[in-house]
């Protein structure tokens, strides 16, 4: 009967009234102090983590925009092939697993440049493979994409009807 | 000067995403959407492309130029078409992105397996 004799020791363990009352109040100071010591660096480490990874990020895309701007093309026509090597480049990196790697210490320094939106993507596709090729890789790839495709088009056609009102 | 801008204001943007997700409940793709709206509106009322100009890659590789890319497309064609081009333009610069993301994420998926 390994329950009876669970019993029997929870019994013995608490002393008198006092003493419990006492433990209960020091586990929760305990509690509220680690609270207090973790919040307030992890707040200003996790920014400054995610601030530097997302800068060298957007330094490495300025390396890219800055070749194609040099072959002559200005900053709006530049802005595509750029955009489209990143990607390429977030879509390799997630293939061996490394990008899902940096994702984790990063944060959202890996999650809102662009790479980290192809990240998804790609992610989503090797893992939803197993569910099969169309309704589960084909379906699911957007599962995280899918959103920010569906409220930027909402957003941004809706946007731009405002303004092409306003400017008719 | 350019690269030190773009490391600073796409490093803010980046950083600012991550004081979202660490002082509320959102998810990650509760933050993304969020950013990509953000840009969608700015890019719609013109108010993205002086900050592209003056960010460079800053401002075009975060999320948020993804949303303003959106409504810049729909605002041009509706100016050179008329009401239709909302919606021809929605693609136009964001079209080419999506669609080297699925291609090569499809390769990378008959190539490649989870890693756990």
């Amino acid at each position: 009967m390994p329950s009876k004799k669970a019993g029997q020791k929870m019994k013995k363990m608490p002393k008198t009234a006092q003493a419990a009352q006492h433990q209960k109040r020091e586990q929760r100071a305990y509690k509220q102090l680690v609270a207090e010591k973790q919040r307030k660096p992890l707040y200003f480490k996790n920014f400054i983590v995610a601030f530097v990874a997302g800068g060298v990020v957007c330094t490495m895309g300025q390396a890219i925009l800055a070749f194609f701007m040099k072959q002559g093309l200005d900053i709006n026509a530049a802005a595509a092939p750029t955009l489209a090597v990143i990607i390429l480049f977030g879509i390799i990196l997630t293939a061996f697993g490394i990008y899902d790697e940096f994702a984790q210490f990063a944060g959202a320094g890996a999650a809102v440049p662009i790479t980290g939106f192809a990240n998804t993507i790609t992610a989503a596709a090797i893992d939803f493979k197993r569910e099969g090729w169309v309704f589960g890789m084909g379906a699911k790839m957007f599962i995280v994409a899918g959103p920010v495709i569906v409220y930027g088009i909402l957003s941004g056609v809706f946007a731009a009807f405002i303004k092409f009102i306003i400017w008719s | 000067m350019d690269y030190a801008i773009a490391f600073l204001i796409g490093g803010l943007i980046c950083g600012l995403g991550q004081l979202i997700l660490d002082s509320t409940t959102l998810a990650p793709g509760h933050m993304l959407v969020f950013f990509t709206v953000i840009g969608a509106i700015a890019g719609g009322f013109g108010l993205y492309q002086p900050f592209l100009e003056f960010a460079k890659a800053g401002a075009l590789i975060p999320v948020t130029g993804f949303g303003a890319s959106i409504a810049k497309g729909s605002l041009l064609e509706a100016e050179r078409t008329g009401i239709i081009g909302l919606f021809t333009g929605a693609f136009e610069f964001t079209g080419q992105g999506l669609a080297v993301a699925v291609f090569f994420s499809v390769i990378a998926a008959l190539f490649f397996n989870p890693k756990s």
